[in-house]
């Protein structure tokens, strides 16, 4: 892990911060440097250091949370086939655009997991090739995994189109 | 449905007005549970698969932000209904990280025992249905008959044979019995000739190899591209199993028990061989566990003021009962670190995982799953292009696509 974080200093110095907890190191963008360095710190980690496994991209809305400073975060779980080694990269985006640029290029998976982030927060992907709506209907206008979506639901069904049998 | 909810015709198949389109499912017979995929087909050929999810609206995650860490456990198990108990280890180990508690040796093993048969019960309606989709109705049969063992050791173990909820932060719900032990024993005792009946039906049989092999080929590089895990990563070629890359519970203590299974094939019959042969690692494991399963507590202690005490203790102990209300009442309960971790265990598909973002409250902030289905659901298209629609059985069935873990 030390030559990791060697790396992506050299590299990109001072656009990071580094903690860790339990078994897990993270490297964190904040919001304003995120949209121009996360791509490139991706590829590096993927290209030079070796974590060629996505495991996972997850999106947490920290509003209210004790001591957040921005609103969205992107991490994204790598993993290193080779020697199993993890890192976690986590991106922060506020609003009333968050925007991060997409992952896609360098991994295919990352195209369901980033519709799903969009799909559940309203965090953009920027460069994303299909950025549609994955788990909810199209008419659907809100993000319900969100903090200040109510557990109720906003009553977007009630707006959705009839669709009757004959003209289906 | 309206045509703009998924724009299929793409670049090259948009002048090609002799292009058919076909809805496989949500419900069909091949797809087992609620699954959309939109094909746009030449002749028999399938030009383009499109994935349609989001049927069951469940809303796991949002209910993971309102129940508390034990409470859970319920919805995990419905996340993955064909091996719930390995998705109860995977969460608790994840929030037993968070809290920083390691829990005791015999739990390690009656854990790793449960789970590996919940690993053995989910290949079994793997291979039984793709079996079943294929024409093998007899291999079907076999497996649903083990199946069955298995649930009578849940039941006995836990009361529940679909749903466990078996597994407590810090434990388990209460120690096995003896007559827990006699199943499981009794089992490994019938199962191997079960297995080699149904390796025997389908290894060499004419029509399944025929459906199977070469169809729905995922490359190495795409398999890890993917972030494929899990059988359907190892068929493929790629060597990564959490039980050897990192070890949790008492799998440390096991690793001469089994080995890892790959295979570099990556179709669909190099799946169901993975699978069939970690049914036979997984028996492995078992068999090395449950005659050293180490004796003393199953919960940790209740000074770490994190399980929920048994009733004895409850009953007759103030210490007990004390804690017992201090975990129940509502502005009580536990009080994690604020700060967020990942866990990933290996579960029956692949790596199943939790990030878990705790704020110091009982429940957690976000608990987002990482789930393997959703992951192997998105190789999909790319595994169809170019064959033909009695190919869809195949590869859906090898990748064991679970509806439910598809949503959040």
């Amino acid at each position: 892990m030390p030559a990791t974080i060697d790396t992506l200093t050299t590299k990109f110095p001072g656009a990071f911060t580094v903690s860790a907890f339990k078994d897990n190191a993270r490297v964190e963008l904040a919001a304003e440097t995120a949209p121009a360095v996360l791509f490139d710190l991706l590829k590096c980690l993927k290209d030079e250091c070796g974590f060629d496994f996505l495991a996972d991209v997850a999106g947490i809305d920290y509003l209210n949370y004790p001591g957040a400073a921005d609103r969205y975060a992107v991490v994204y779980a790598l993993a290193n086939t080779a020697t199993a080694q993890r890192v976690f990269v986590k991106a922060f985006a506020n609003d009333p655009d968050p925007e991060l640029p997409s992952a896609v290029p360098l991994w295919k998976g990352a195209e369901w997991m980033e519709r799903e982030v969009y799909d559940m927060f309203g965090v953009v992907f920027r460069g994303h090739p299909d950025l549609r709506r994955i788990l909810m209907p199209s008419e659907f206008t809100s993000y319900p995994l969100r903090k200040d979506y109510p557990l109720r639901g906003l009553g977007e069904r009630h707006n959705f189109p009839t669709i009757t049998r004959a003209e289906s | 449905m309206p045509v703009d909810v998924l724009p299929i015709a793409d670049e090259a198949g948009a002048d090609q007005e002799f292009l058919y389109t076909l809805n496989f499912g949500p419900q069909h017979p091949a797809t087992h549970t609620t699954l959309r995929l939109v094909l746009t087909l030449d002749g028999e050929t399938i030009v383009k698969a499109v994935p349609d999810i989001g049927y069951l609206h469940s809303g796991f995650e949002k209910l993971g932000e309102d129940l508390d860490f034990n409470q859970y456990v319920t919805v995990v198990d419905r996340m993955n209904y064909i091996s719930p108990f390995a998705n109860e280890v995977s969460w608790h180990h994840t929030v037993e990280k968070l809290l920083g508690i390691e829990v005791t040796p015999r739990c390690k093993y009656l854990r790793v025992i449960l789970a590996e048969l919940a690993r053995i019960n989910d290949h079994l309606l793997c291979v039984g249905a793709a079996a079943l989709d294929l024409g093998a109705l007899t291999a079907f049969l076999y497996a649903f008959n083990e199946r069955e063992k298995i649930y009578n050791i849940f039941e006995a173990a836990s009361g529940q044979r679909f749903h466990p909820g078996f597994s407590r932060v810090g434990g388990l719900m209460n120690d096995i019995t003896d007559d827990v032990a006699r199943l499981i024993r009794d089992f490994l005792a019938t199962f191997p000739k079960a297995h080699a009946d149904v390796v025997r039906l389908l290894n060499r049989n004419r029509i399944f190899v025929d459906r199977t092999k070469g169809i729905g080929v995922l490359s190495k590089a795409d398999a890890i591209s993917f972030s494929c895990s899990g059988p359907v990563a190892r068929a493929s070629g790629v060597v990564r199993d959490l039980r050897k890359d990192e070890p949790y519970l008492a799998y440390p203590e096991l690793q001469s028990a089994f080995k890892v299974v790959c295979s570099t094939g990556g179709d669909c019959y190099a799946r169901y061989h993975v699978r069939m042969e970690e049914i036979v690692e997984s028996v492995n494991i078992i068999k090395a566990a449950v005659e050293n399963i180490p004796s003393g507590p199953v919960n940790v202690a209740l000074n770490d003021k994190v399980t929920i005490p048994d009733k004895t203790a409850t009953y007759r102990s103030i210490e007990g009962l004390i804690q017992h209300f201090e975990l129940f009442m509502w502005n009580r309960q536990w009080a994690p670190p604020v700060n967020e971790v990942y866990g990933a265990t290996e579960t029956a598909n692949g790596e199943l995982g939790f990030y878990l973002v705790s704020d110091g409250g009982p429940r957690a902030w976000r608990a987002r799953t990482r789930p393997p289905s959703f992951i192997h659901f998105a190789a999909f298209p790319s595994m169809m292009e170019g064959h033909q629609i009695s190919d869809v059985p195949a590869v859906l069935g090898s990748l064991n696509i679970i509806a439910a873990e598809l949503d959040r």
